[in-house]
């Protein structure tokens, strides 16, 4: 096996074991939250040794830089310390949520071995910046342009949602 | 490709179902976002190893715009998180019931 092989088994572990740190955290918010960076980041090595580079950067930059700060603001904004609610209502929601994700992964997983592409090679400049930015900017500008005109209304709607009472 | 192109979806399909999990069975509204974010993640992993696999990077301009979708949610569904509170004092989803039949 070689090292990169290894180095994408570690941190395909470690991604894993974060995002259940993440989900099987009842007692926490903040340390959930810690956890899914450890995700994002794992999961930007991943995309380097998918030669990816682009996306890794941006994975760290937009995910565990802007994104997971947006959240820990938000949860020491709202001082969720700790995740104390009441009892739940029924326990039929818990059980039906966790069968429907067992459920979808069995079926991915039976689907698995199917039809997936085979590997080609690719040159040692695929998913460099030039690579991906000729390809955005040539073939994709009006969706570029589409996703710049969705982040100006998120703002002005998570302005106008956060600043008013509704009532 | 390092790994074989199997392991890595298999690593999405599994990183996806944990996301499920978390957004179907977790009831604090922020980590319902964390968990949808995951799942958003899990599909940019095999966007990514598909992209690779063919030879084309498409995949990473998809990425990018995923990651464009994933933070106007995050912005907007933190304002709705913010506004709720206030409102109703809590962040558990049991307590937003006003549209359930």
């Amino acid at each position: 096996m070689s090292f990169a092989a290894f180095l994408f088994y570690a941190f395909a572990a470690l991604a894993l074991l974060s995002s259940l740190g993440m989900v099987l955290n009842v007692k926490n918010t903040v340390a959930g939250a810690m956890w899914l960076v450890v995700t994002m980041i794992s999961l930007a090595v991943l995309y380097v040794l998918l030669d990816a580079y682009l996306v890794a950067v941006l994975q760290i930059m937009v995910y565990a830089g802007a994104i997971l700060v947006l959240f820990l603001f938000v949860v020491m904004l709202l001082n969720l310390r700790s995740d104390a609610f009441a009892a739940p209502r029924s326990r039929a929601t818990k059980f039906v949520g966790a069968l429907v994700g067992v459920g979808a992964l069995a079926s991915f997983l039976s689907l698995l071995p199917g039809a997936l592409p085979r590997v080609v090679e690719v040159p040692a400049s695929f998913g460099s910046y030039r690579d991906v930015g000729l390809t955005l900017y040539r073939s994709y500008v009006v969706a570029f342009e589409v996703a710049s005109f969705l982040l100006l209304a998120a703002v002005v709607g998570a302005v106008v949602l956060a600043k008013r009472r509704l009532d | 490709m390092v790994v074989p192109l199997t392991h890595v979806i298999g690593l999405s399909a599994i990183l996806f179902a944990i996301g499920t999990i978390g957004a179907l069975t977790r009831r604090n509204l922020v980590v319902i976002l964390m968990s949808i974010e995951l799942m958003l993640n899990a599909v940019n992993l095999s966007f990514v190893a598909f992209a690779r696999a063919w030879g084309g990077v498409e995949g990473h301009v998809f990425v990018l715009m995923v990651i464009t979708v994933a933070a106007a949610e995050v912005a907007v569904g933190l304002g709705i998180v913010i506004s709720l509170f206030r409102n109703r004092d809590s962040v558990d989803v049991e307590d937003v019931s006003l549209l359930r039949w």
